[in-house]
């Protein structure tokens, strides 16, 4: 039987009037523990959507510090955060929006050593990555813990998103075999990012996590939704489970993390 | 007839009467019966409403002056 004070009820009476959300969904919500990789264009979104949805537990992973170059698309930190380690600063929104949410921060980059224990315990994982290094090793290392994630990609006016559910759906290996070779990767003066897509696509890796949790419609399994903002065109690429797949294929071949390179561009989304 | 669970929503706005009718609706047995008091106006136009789109039975609803008592039988 959920229980809910009055305040919270109050607080998320929007969910719990939605006949597919419901009291039950409210109370799935508040016991879950989701983990953001990335307090940056990604992560800013995803950070605040799932603290006033009223997650119990959420980790944010960052290494970096707030500059004033992020602020552009990164609105879960302010002008007086600069110069803050981001995992604070979205820390800080996060619990000013909703008290009730149990902030962890890790003020680290995720790397092979020590991504495994970061992750576990966690019900689903949202990538909010800057760098294919690390979108692979996310991939890799939910794969072989069984962690639902989100991938989630921005750059220009493109942005990019499909939920992996290790062993039932694709992974972002069967599709993308490894990591582009850096020259094909665009450097840091042509990297622009129009910022509002930060938004677009982060409010979708958002909306995944609350419906897997939440048991609620479709998730984007087995599919590659990208969006072009300079036409607004949306477009679903349907992808397959792969039995070659090197990770989660009929005969694996990654056993173990790989500790990509990763990328120098310091677009930090 | 006396209702299995009862809460006076009179001065509760929506859609937090609505909230608070479901989590009601959720904590009881199929068959059960819940009574609520509505204020006029929006509340007592769209609870009963989204009550029964949900599949309930509104077995009563009557106008008391400014109020409305309300007797829903869970689905």
């Amino acid at each position: 039987m959920v229980q809910l004070t009055d305040t919270q009820l109050d607080r998320y009476s929007r969910h719990i009037i939605l006949q597919e959300v419901g009291p039950e969904g409210q109370d799935k919500l508040m016991n879950a523990r989701i983990l953001v990789v990335g307090a940056g264009g990604l992560g800013a979104p995803i950070g605040l959507y799932l603290a006033a949805a009223g997650v119990g537990s959420i980790g944010i992973v960052d290494a970096d510090v707030v500059e004033i170059s992020n602020l552009q698309r990164q609105v879960i930190h302010f002008s007086s955060d600069i110069q803050r380690p981001k995992v604070d600063s979205a820390a800080e929104k996060m619990r000013a929006i909703n008290p009730d949410v149990e902030v962890t921060t890790y003020k680290t980059y995720l790397n092979a050593s020590n991504i495994k224990k970061i992750i576990s315990g966690y019900d689903f994982v949202l990538d909010g990555t800057d760098n294919f290094a690390t979108k692979f090793l996310i991939n890799d290392a939910c794969v072989m813990s069984g962690i639902p994630f989100s991938h989630g990609g921005i750059l220009r006016f493109d942005g990019q998103t499909m939920t992996v559910l290790p062993g039932r759906s694709a992974c972002y290996r069967c599709s993308f075999r490894q990591p582009p070779p850096p020259d094909a990767v665009p450097s840091c003066s042509q990297a622009g990012v129009l910022g509002a897509i930060a938004g677009m696509l982060g409010t979708i890796q958002a909306a995944e996590a609350l419906k897997f949790i939440t048991g609620v419609g479709t998730l984007l399994t087995d599919t590659l939704l990208s969006f072009d903002a300079k036409t607004m065109h949306f477009r679903r690429v349907n992808l397959k489970k792969r039995s070659d797949c090197p990770l989660c294929g009929d005969n694996p071949t990654l056993h173990e993390l790989e500790e990509g390179e990763r990328a120098t561009c310091d677009l930090s989304m | 007839m006396k209702a299995d669970k009862f809460e006076d929503l009179s001065g509760v706005r929506c859609p937090l009467n609505y909230a608070k009718t479901r989590m009601h609706l959720a904590s009881m047995e199929s068959g059960q019966t819940l009574e609520i008091i509505l204020d006029d106006g929006p509340p007592v136009r769209n609870v009963p409403g989204s009550v029964q789109q949900e599949g309930h039975t509104i077995l009563c609803q009557e106008k008391h002056g400014n109020q409305w008592k309300v007797v829903i039988r869970k689905a």
